[in-house]
């Protein structure tokens, strides 16, 4: 499974995020973090491609994304 | 599980947080900034020289060498360090559009043309965003700023600078572009643009301008500032590579021997007495 | 290597005397009454590998000493009054930093455009008005041409000690009188460069040098520091000339740079008909020799200050005598030169007006 690791504490719940994930699985969370934002949470991860759009487009760098590396299968 | 990094905060950042508003673009210039440097290996090479504005703190998030430079003078205190280190150090300046092209016009003119091996990154937001969101020398025409309450009259105050295409006048720049943060797309397309100023640096001047977001300032929300961004500033500030190796500059002034006026010039050239 | 005497004017001297002193970057902007030390730095510089570059203005060329000195090398500017004035921001950035660089100042008329001949109209500038904020320059001034040679490698010297811009403050006639001169041998001292910006070293903590610190807290913390080295400075170097004082001449004038050597043939010449007239003279201008200029103030009955200002240096004076003894002034400005009659005849007058 893919993975989105979120450094809550750095974001400041700009939404840049959410809007750049294709398959729309950021969402803010309810939580306040350190400095008073509501950072982003993820959902349904599983549905994550690792496409690290929101990677890319967060100003903070608080994401980091990892993909999976499926076992070949027939060696 | 075996996996892969598909993304990961590069190591030439420092664990520092930005001190920026929401939204705002300039942490992913520093990001791809500190990424070009990660990805060359050159940070025990690379000097920083840092603006006034909101980028002013740039030394606490770029782990390299810094020197601070007063408003406008980057392209001076990086020249100094260029003309005196290895050649093997990289130099680069990090500059808004009030430092850069108000105030410290004349230093980037002249910089870029001696043909400083140095490279600019260029952040043209539209507006002077550290002291509250005041008019700048890239303001667009009828863009409300607190000192443009009616919005720029290009009558009272001109039109907005494209430093890009002033540059471009010059002989001696090696590489200019213009690129831009509002999506992912262009992002990863304004680090290229990053990696070639950066890899053409020691060959000469290269510069690269990165359209960006300003929220606070322009009351926008983050997202919609991108595309306010899109809609309003790409018109006027075009996205363009204007120089790189194989696009050539404008006619340089040949060189003449013969131009030299004065008699003690050395090695000046005797002229064979005619007539 | 044996000493050579040779000829040569002021503003080449200096020139020569701070490539010897180690430096190899010179950033300028040309202006009279300085432009042969951009000159002679244009065409020597290249020969022994270092580098002349002329900047767009005064404003850019004090940043590229910012740059320059940042990165650890031995760099110098030389100007002119307005265009020095110029350079006050960027100077002050560099005490900020704790960049070290030489500025020389051959002073010419002011205020404004003012005129290209010869005064001394900077002494406020260099030792108050350079810059804005909580700082000190060390200025040196010389006499002779000999002691501006002498004055390049101690210059640099200073600033890499105390990792603060330092200033050689001259006159137009310095400038464009020939003398005789010896290069002294070239200094043995060697300074830590460790903070300089050159790439940080791995493992390491990197360099960075800046004069902003947000915090008021932190900021009054780091002007503190600043002030130690300024009271160190102030303890130890601290350069004067007492000249005919060793009969406690009832006058004293006091005068630096040019003037001083004008004010050395008057007190000749009075001297010669019986008038006790001394000269004190400050080398260094800021810190101001106040210890050694203490030490005559009771002997004295009357201070003079000469200057071709229209009297900034006598404050100085005023302020170490405290209103103990009469402290008078005279001066041309303008760029008008005062002449060894004009001084004699002035320190008649004064003496007459004494009662002696």
């Amino acid at each position: 499974m893919n993975r989105v690791e979120i450094d809550g504490d750095r974001c400041k719940a700009c939404g840049l995020c959410i809007d750049a994930c294709n398959k729309h699985l950021l969402t803010l969370s309810s939580d306040l973090n350190a400095k008073g934002y509501h950072p982003i949470e993820i959902h349904d991860v599983e549905e994550c491609s690792a496409c690290a759009l929101c990677g890319v487009i967060c100003p903070e760098g608080s994401l980091a994304v990892y993909k999976e590396i499926k076992p070949k299968k027939g060696g | 599980m075996a996996e892969q990094v598909a993304f990961k905060r590069t190591s030439v950042l420092t664990d520092d947080y930005f001190h920026y508003c929401p939204g705002c673009t300039h942490g992913v210039a520093h990001r791809l900034v500190a990424e070009v440097i990660e990805e060359m290996g050159i940070q025990d090479r690379t000097i920083g020289v840092s603006p006034v504005g909101c980028s002013v703190l740039a030394y606490n998030y770029l782990d390299v060498d810094f020197v601070e430079a007063a408003h406008g003078r980057a392209p001076a205190v990086a020249t100094g360090i260029r003309r005196t280190l290895p050649e093997d150090r990289y130099v680069f300046t990090y500059q808004g559009d009030g430092d850069l092209a108000s105030i410290g016009m004349a230093e980037i003119i002249h910089a870029a043309n001696r043909g400083e091996k140095i490279t600019v990154i260029f952040i043209n937001n539209a507006i002077y965003g550290m002291t509250g969101g005041q008019m700048a020398p890239t303001t667009l025409p009828g863009m409300r700023t607190t000192t443009s309450p009616n919005g720029r009259d290009t009558g009272l105050c001109g039109h907005p600078i494209r430093m890009c295409e002033l540059l471009d006048t010059l002989v001696e720049p090696k590489f200019i572009a213009r690129g831009s943060l509002s999506s992912p797309k262009l992002i990863l397309k304004a680090k290229k643009l990053l990696r070639q100023a950066f890899d053409l640096q020691h060959s000469g001047f290269t510069f690269v301008e990165l359209l960006s977001t300003c929220p606070t300032g322009w009351g926008l929300t983050p997202d919609n500032s991108l595309a306010w961004l899109e809609r309003n500033m790409v018109p006027f500030f075009p996205m363009e590579v204007f120089r790189e190796p194989g696009k050539m500059p404008p006619q340089a002034t040949p060189y003449h021997p013969d131009l030299k006026v004065r008699d003690d010039a050395p090695k000046a050239e005797k002229k064979t007495e005619e007539g | 290597m044996a000493q050579r005497r040779m000829l040569m004017k002021g503003t080449e001297a200096i020139a020569e005397a701070a490539i010897r002193a180690g430096c190899h970057h010179f950033f300028g902007y040309p202006i009279t009454p300085q432009n042969e030390i951009p000159e002679y730095m244009s065409r020597r510089l290249p020969q022994v590998g270092g580098v002349y570059l002329q900047a767009e203005s005064e404003v850019a060329a004090i940043n590229m000493l910012c740059g320059a000195g940042a990165a650890g090398v031995r760099v110098m500017t030389s100007s002119s009054s307005p265009g020095v004035a110029l350079m006050s921001e960027g100077a002050s950035y560099m005490v900020g930093g704790e960049l070290p660089a030489v500025i020389v100042n051959i002073m010419r008329g002011g205020p404004g455009l003012g005129d290209i001949q010869p005064s001394q109209g900077d002494y406020d500038q260099m030792t108050r008005g350079f810059g804005h904020g909580d700082k000190h320059f060390i200025v040196l001034a010389p006499s002779t041409v000999q002691e501006a040679v002498d004055m390049m490698a101690l210059a640099f010297d200073l600033a890499d000690e105390y990792r603060n811009p330092c200033v050689v403050l001259g006159d137009g006639l310095i400038g464009q009188m020939m003398e005789p001169v010896t290069f002294p041998e070239p200094s043995e001292r060697t300074f830590d460069r460790s903070w300089a910006a050159t790439g940080k070293k791995p493992g390491q903590r990197r360099n960075i040098l800046r004069s902003l610190f947000l915090d008021p807290e932190v900021l009054e913390k780091h002007v503190e520091k600043l002030f130690e080295k300024f009271k160190v400075m102030e303890l130890k170097e601290q350069r004067y000339e007492a000249w005919m004082m060793d009969d406690a001449p009832p006058v004293v004038i006091s005068a630096y740079g040019t003037t001083a050597r004008i004010a050395k043939s008057a007190i000749r010449e009075l001297r010669a008909e019986g008038h006790r007239v001394g000269l004190f003279r400050p080398i260094s201008a800021w810190p101001f020799p106040v210890d050694g200029l203490a030490t005559y103030v009771e002997q004295t009955r009357l201070f003079l200050g000469i200057e071709m200002s229209m009297g900034q240096m006598v404050e100085d004076v005023r302020r170490v005598v405290a209103g103990r003894r009469p402290v008078q002034f005279w001066g041309r400005t303008g760029g008008m030169v005062p002449t060894v009659e004009e001084i004699v005849a002035q320190v008649k007058e004064r003496s007459a007006a004494l009662g002696q």
